[in-house]
């Protein structure tokens, strides 16, 4: 008699794309807010960005269980940190943190595919991008998710860094300004939303940006495609 | 060693299948609170064996629980929370756990179980009011969470949801909540096979939690073409 297989798995698809772009002194953090599994939509109103500290916000999609945690963890981490330095936590802090924890779970992966946007100690804009088990690396922008093979290009194509391999080295921060950076974004999603199912913003459905600059923080909203 | 042992004592230990389980359950937000619908079948595989199963429970003062999947994991459930509010109203503090924080401890709990590979075979939806904040969430049994102004599980996420994507609103009177809840369940009658014609909704608003005595739908079956359904194809087979 052979061993039974386990017939249920852990781990689901949740969907959703998340990108992130570096300015000279702003970092713009966007994701869908559509949460599906399988062909059906659970929800169309679901933030994937989440501040972990006033200058750090994580956009992740994935598996949503594990997002959560994640997000949880992280905060939790945060709020100790300042407990005991008195201080909240500067970007690339939080980066090397995430990839940790990330890492930690190596064999038994939080199925999140994760960009940290936020402001370095100088206020230029800071990317992180990471895959499933702690990888990451500092750039000018990134994306993750279901639609990021259909935006990594096309950001690519608009904001293509200067080689890694040059010295100095240059920096990967686009020269772009904050609404241009933002419209680029919003152009972005609109034709991820054309071609992958489960980005979009259906009927119902939104694109939710996060601006991070000198002033603080605010949050927008744009509609996407209902259907 | 005869390998058969090694098999009960490696993986008796958790969960492979559900064997009694409930059908969907759908919830909406309404203009005074939030109503949750349940039918009250038990199924064992493809036997309707329990036709008088609760799937809708109060839990404290301001929230109700109503579960599809294991029954006995629902069962296990409502023990770790009568567990919870015994603690909370211990501290006799004047305050309660409200929909959010019991809709957090169950995620927590499913989630645990997930990592452990012993998921608790559920999903809930969680529906509740406090402080004139009405809240409805829903946590499956690998810890995937929401919260919406309609939720669904199982069967409802397919044939409820679309219905009330199209007809749900922000200021639903009772009746008309009602009914609309109804509609829903009246399709789960007619095309979910492990869903039985004897249901219950509850109401939970600011004054509290109540859950309907069972009552049934009228349902029309005297359709022409269920009559004689061969009738365009008349053969041997």
């Amino acid at each position: 008699m052979t061993k039974q297989q386990a017939n249920w798995s852990p781990y689901d698809f949740n969907g959703g794309t998340c990108v992130a772009v570096a300015g000279a002194d702003y970092c713009v953090i966007a994701a869908d807010t559509r949460m599906s599994t399988g062909y059906n939509i659970l929800t169309r109103d679901y933030s994937k960005i989440c501040k972990l500290a006033d200058k750090s916000f994580l956009a992740s999609s994935g598996f949503q269980a594990d997002v959560r945690a994640l997000q949880k963890h992280l905060e939790a981490r945060h709020l100790i940190y300042q407990h005991q330095h008195n201080k909240q936590m500067s970007c690339p802090a939080m980066a090397q943190l995430l990839s940790n924890t990330l890492y930690y779970k190596r064999f038994f992966p939080y199925y999140a595919f994760n960009v940290l946007g936020g402001l370095d100690n100088e206020g230029k804009g800071c990317v992180f991008t990471y895959d499933a088990v702690g990888s990451y690396e500092k750039v000018g922008y990134s994306s993750q998710g279901s639609g990021a093979k259909l935006i990594m290009p096309f950001l690519d194509n608009q904001l293509k860094a200067p080689s890694p391999l040059l010295l100095p080295a240059r920096d990967a921060v686009t020269p772009l300004s904050e609404p241009e950076a933002i419209d680029l974004v919003k152009t972005a999603f609109a034709s991820a939303t054309e071609r992958d199912i489960y980005t979009v913003s259906v009927n119902g459905d939104k694109l939710e940006i996060v601006v991070l600059n000198s002033e603080g923080m605010r949050r927008e909203y744009m509609d996407l495609r209902k259907d | 060693m005869d390998p058969n042992s090694r098999l009960v004592m490696e993986d008796s230990q958790r969960t492979l299948t559900p064997y009694v389980t409930g059908t969907s359950v759908i919830g909406i937000k309404y203009k005074d609170g939030v109503l949750i619908a349940a039918d009250m079948g038990g199924s064992y595989g493809s036997t309707l064996r329990y036709k008088s199963v609760e799937r809708l429970k109060a839990i404290g003062k301001h929230s109700l629980l109503g579960a599809s999947g294991e029954i006995s994991d629902f069962q296990e459930l409502l023990r770790y929370l009568d567990g919870l509010i015994l603690y909370d109203n211990m501290w006799d503090d004047g305050n309660s756990l409200g929909p959010k924080e019991v809709h957090s401890y169950l995620t927590r709990v499913m989630y645990n179980r997930r990592n452990k590979f012993n998921p608790l075979w559920n999903s809930l939806v969680l529906g509740g009011v406090k402080n004139g904040q009405k809240y409805l969430g829903t946590v499956n049994m690998i810890g995937v969470h929401y919260q919406d102004n309609h939720v669904a599980t199982g069967f409802g996420n397919h044939l409820a949801i679309p219905i009330l994507r199209d007809e749900w609103r922000e200021d639903l009177s009772f009746e008309e909540g009602v009914r609309l809840l109804e509609k829903c369940m009246r399709v789960l009658i007619y095309r979910d096979r492990s869903a039985i014609n004897k249901l219950q909704i509850a109401k939970i608003t600011a004054e509290g939690v109540t859950i309907s005595p069972p009552y049934s739908l009228k349902t029309f079956w005297e359709f022409s073409a269920f009559k004689n359904p061969t009738a365009g194809a008349e053969g041997s087979w």
